[in-house]
């Protein structure tokens, strides 16, 4: 099956159908997609089945969105939460 | 509909009981949070790339007459049963709650770096999204589960520069002959890859500025204190100490739990896998994390037990073998307090909240001697994750067993959502 691509933050990111947003991230090399309130940590996958939270992001506007259990869609529009 | 039975979980134990009491004649539902049947063990790759496992298309094919909610988060249930998830409402005679479990995770200094995973976080990203968590992969923790994370992520093509098993003890697991010869069979893998297994040995701290560039890999004693360290270069930390049953549903309608030899709490079920809640069920780690074979026994079991049939003495006999090895495991693989020794001032114990060791340390001062008045001194578990990272570290520096989880709402969801339901189940007299 052929990929496609969403943007992260202007930033194109190939994506094997199926996969999550969290894990295309990933395999771009992007560890990172949010930074925490208190300390301003980078923060990206941990869990990575949709426990921890530590992986939120913004997906085509909707806010608070896990990126390791949304599976990502063509065209969509990522930016840190 | 209203359905004879709602299977909440489509894990080895939720498929195995949705299969059984649908073809046993009963109107099923089988309801799972993520958008593919097999839960965390039966995690499929992306559909078109790559065969699904046989084990899995065993469980699948016995769904033909069962309903499928697929990428339907339940919240709550109420009795009933009403099942709310994040697209309405679905009613049932009787439940079974198959909810599985997720890493059992300990803090330690830079435990919050990028880089970080837990060992089921990195295992779901090569199973489930072909991805490989990095390319030189440090693999630590506790428990059996490390064997496949490491050989999986080394078949994979990354580097695994070690896997560290804190516990000493393995010896004890050569008295089953079976899981012996499973054991070295990882072995056989491990050593092809050229990955180095050791015991004894615990990743105590991870290290980089903004993200993981290492570890400090420690000998440690039975206890897990740390004897002498050493410095691992890595990109990526895959690490789990047990798991963590999800009790969040059978503790919302009242079902008694009891406790995992380890200390862990789990819903308390007959040899029917019967909860204390007349019509409530309970099968696969939710009962005691044992691993996929267990649970799909469970899942069987509860099946029968709701259709009024014995479990054939063939499988019970199984089940019970199975039991015996899960309590072997955690005899073999216990989390040792010394962990505590492990933490410096500022290392974060609940990651949501951002709250330091100190914190923590500052509310026992302060008189909270106990896992609940720490919670409300110093906001650890009253983040996003509502305490289910730090929950099990929090009740051990307060020197207990970690509670029964006690959430009402046990996915996130908009107000609008709760506002769309009325304010009783129809259900509910």
């Amino acid at each position: 099956m052929s990929g496609f691509e969403i943007v992260f933050s202007g930033r194109p990111i190939p994506v094997t159908p199926g996969q999550t947003i969290g894990a295309a991230l990933h395999a771009a090399g992007i560890r990172s997609w949010r930074t925490t309130r208190v300390n301003g940590r980078p923060r990206g996958l941990f869990c990575g089945i949709g426990v921890c939270f530590d992986c939120l992001l913004t997906v085509n506007g909707e806010s608070g969105v896990r990126a390791c259990l949304r599976v990502a869609a063509p065209g969509d529009e990522v930016t840190p939460s | 509909m209203r359905y004879d039975l709602a299977v909440i979980g489509a894990g080895p134990a939720g498929m195995a009981a949705a299969g059984a009491a649908a073809r046993g004649g009963l109107r099923v539902a089988l309801i799972d949070g993520a958008p593919r049947l097999g839960g965390q063990f039966h995690r499929q790759p992306p559909p078109g790339a790559g065969p699904p496992s046989q084990d899995f298309l065993r469980l699948r094919d016995r769904l033909t007459r069962a309903d499928l909610h697929l990428g339907r988060r339940v919240w709550a249930v109420e009795p009933g049963f009403s099942v709310h998830h994040d697209g309405g409402t679905l009613t049932a005679e009787r439940l079974l709650i198959a909810t599985g479990a997720h890493d059992r995770v300990l803090p330690f200094p830079g435990w919050d770096l990028p880089g970080v995973l837990t060992a089921g976080g990195a295992q779901a990203l090569l199973k489930g999204n072909l991805v490989v968590a990095g390319r030189r992969i440090v693999v630590a923790g506790t428990g059996p589960f490390l064997l496949p994370v490491a050989t999986g992520l080394a078949a994979a093509g990354a580097r695994v520069a070690g896997v560290f098993e804190a516990s000493h003890r393995l010896g004890a697991l050569a008295r089953h002959p079976a899981r012996a010869v499973q054991g070295a069979g990882y072995g056989l893998r491990l050593a092809r890859h050229r990955v180095p297994y050791h015991r004894g040995q615990a990743v105590v701290a991870a290290h980089g500025d903004d993200a993981l560039t290492g570890v400090t890999v420690a000998d440690i004693d039975r206890d897990w204190r740390v004897l002498g360290t050493r410095e691992i270069a890595c990109d990526t930390l895959a690490v789990g100490y047990g798991f963590t049953p999800q009790l969040d549903l059978a503790v919302q309608l009242g079902c008694a739990t009891t406790r995992d030899p380890d200390g862990t709490p789990v819903v308390a079920v007959d040899a029917g896998q019967r909860t204390s809640v007349p019509g409530v069920y309970a099968a696969g780690e939710t009962t005691g994390v044992g691993g996929a074979e267990l649970a799909e026994l469970e899942g069987l079991a509860a099946a029968c037990a709701v259709l009024g049939t014995p479990l054939p003495e063939r499988l019970a006999r199984r089940r019970d073998r199975a039991r015996e090895f899960a309590r072997l495991l955690h005899e073999v693989f216990p989390v040792r307090d010394g962990w505590r020794t492990w933490l410096r001032d500022d290392t974060l114990v609940c990651r949501c909240e951002e709250v330091p060791y100190r914190d923590i340390e500052d509310a026992r001062d302060l008189g909270a001697t106990d896992a609940r008045s720490i919670k409300l001194l110093a906001r650890p578990g009253m983040g996003w994750c509502q305490g289910r990272m730090c929950g099990y570290a929090v009740a051990r520096l307060a020197g207990e067993d970690p509670p029964p989880p006690r959430r009402p709402i046990a996915q996130p969801i908009t107000l609008q959502d709760l506002a769309a339901h009325p304010r009783r189940s129809p259900d509910v007299p």
